[in-house]
């Protein structure tokens, strides 16, 4: 029989392998479209080439910010001290994992899209540089809320009491709240990258409309981002709600089929409303006066969107509640 | 832990309802996404075709809807009726 310490700091390796396998994936991804982007816009202006690659590198630096949010709780799995000795730390070492390196997925892929586009737009526009860096700059940052997301969990799972939440259904709990936040932020991530890869084009293409581009822009990411809260919401109420002590199977599956509910459910309404709002963000470059139009028709198509999500997280509230 | 046999039925239909959910949530999610991506797209081309556009977005969203209301209908069932 191996004791509780045994169990945990075997978790934590499994943890930490999942954090930064998974979260390798999206950055990868993400900076290596920047890359091919790069090259390409360099082959239509090779005189400008110092500046696309500053450009390149900007936008890959912060395009890498998901993946060493990985590493960074892949460090604290490895090195650092359990909270608790616990079998359930053992538990929140592989809940910890799964939801920062589900997370920097969505976050990695998003954030390489308006780096990719910045480069191609500066190369074919030289004069608007200043706009489409800023543009590129605000867009990358705000494909990081839903890895950010993920990293909140994480740290809570980590380093939160775990002496009042019973062993049974606790670990299901637990490795529900991971998944439910890791999973839902994939869709937002590669949503919010899409929206600001289109932005970064139409201001590269219209540097007038920029300031109707980037408001439009910024209410259809944040929109975007309402399924990873979904997920996020999920997660914090499996943690926190008051579980009772019970031994049965249902009574632990109930909490993981929540997060399962609730995580993949946000994952294409994710991505729906990065299309929704990408469409949009492009016409309005391309369209200013249609601006009201266009942003009315946008949330509106966003709201039915968003229905699956509201579905999952409805199966999901009436597994952790209801049963 | 013991598991019995009920328990186990219900067990597995609560995680079936969350995998039936979540799986079949991906799906509309992309696709009524898309269909309203371009409806815009066609709103930025012909702004004064505003209304016929925005009414054949909300038809052809409410069938892509469809398969979502499938997956709800199933994951209740699981959770209610099984």
């Amino acid at each position: 029989m191996m004791d509780s310490i045994t169990y945990i700091s075997a978790s934590s390796f499994i943890g930490a392998a999942m954090a930064m396998g998974l979260g390798a994936i999206g950055a990868a991804l993400g900076l290596g479209y920047a890359a091919g982007r790069a090259d390409e816009s360099m082959s239509y202006r090779p005189e400008m080439s110092g500046q696309l690659l500053k450009n390149m590198l900007i936008g890959q630096a912060i395009t890498e910010t998901a993946a060493i949010f990985a590493l960074v709780i892949a460090i604290i799995l490895l090195f650092a001290e359990p909270a608790s000795t616990s079998v359930l730390a053992s538990w929140s070492a592989i809940g910890a994992g799964l939801s920062i390196g589900l997370s920097a997925i969505g976050s990695g892929v998003g954030a390489g899209l308006p780096a990719g586009a910045a480069c191609v737009g500066m190369a074919r526009q030289p004069d608007n540089k200043g706009k489409i860096f800023t543009t590129m700059l605000i867009g990358s940052a705000i494909c990081q809320t839903p890895v950010i997301f993920g990293m909140v969990i994480s740290f809570l799972l980590l380093f939160m009491d775990l002496s009042d939440i019973p062993l049974y259904p606790g670990w299901a709990a637990i490795l529900g709240a991971g998944l439910a936040t890791g999973l839902a932020t994939i869709g937002s991530g590669i949503g919010n990258g899409l929206t600001s890869m289109e932005a970064v084009r139409g201001i590269a293409r219209n540097p007038d409309t920029s300031s109707d581009t980037s408001r439009v822009m910024l209410i259809g990411m944040s929109v975007g981002q309402s399924t990873a809260i979904y997920g996020f919401l999920v997660s914090l109420l499996l943690v926190f709600t008051g579980l009772e002590p019970s031994t049965t199977l249902a009574s632990s599956l109930k909490l993981i089929g929540a997060g399962l509910s609730s995580g993949f459910g946000g994952i294409g309404p994710g991505i729906g409303l990065g299309i929704v709002s990408a469409y949009a963000v492009k016409w309005v470059a391309r369209r200013p006066e249609a601006t009201g139009t266009l942003t009315r028709t946008m949330l509106v198509g966003m709201a039915v969107t968003e229905s699956t999500a509201i579905y999952g997280l409805i199966v999901a509230l009436l597994l952790v509640v209801v049963f | 832990m013991d598991i019995t046999g009920p328990d186990f039925i219900k067990a597995l239909s609560f995680l079936g309802a969350g995998l039936a959910m979540g799986l079949g949530a991906i799906g509309p999610g992309v696709g009524e996404g898309f269909a309203a991506g371009k409806a815009c797209e066609a709103i930025g081309r012909k702004p004064e075709e505003a209304g016929l556009l925005t009414r054949t977005m909300l038809v052809g969203q409410a069938v892509s809807e469809s398969t979502g209301i499938y997956s709800l209908v199933v994951a209740l069932l699981l959770l209610f009726v099984v």
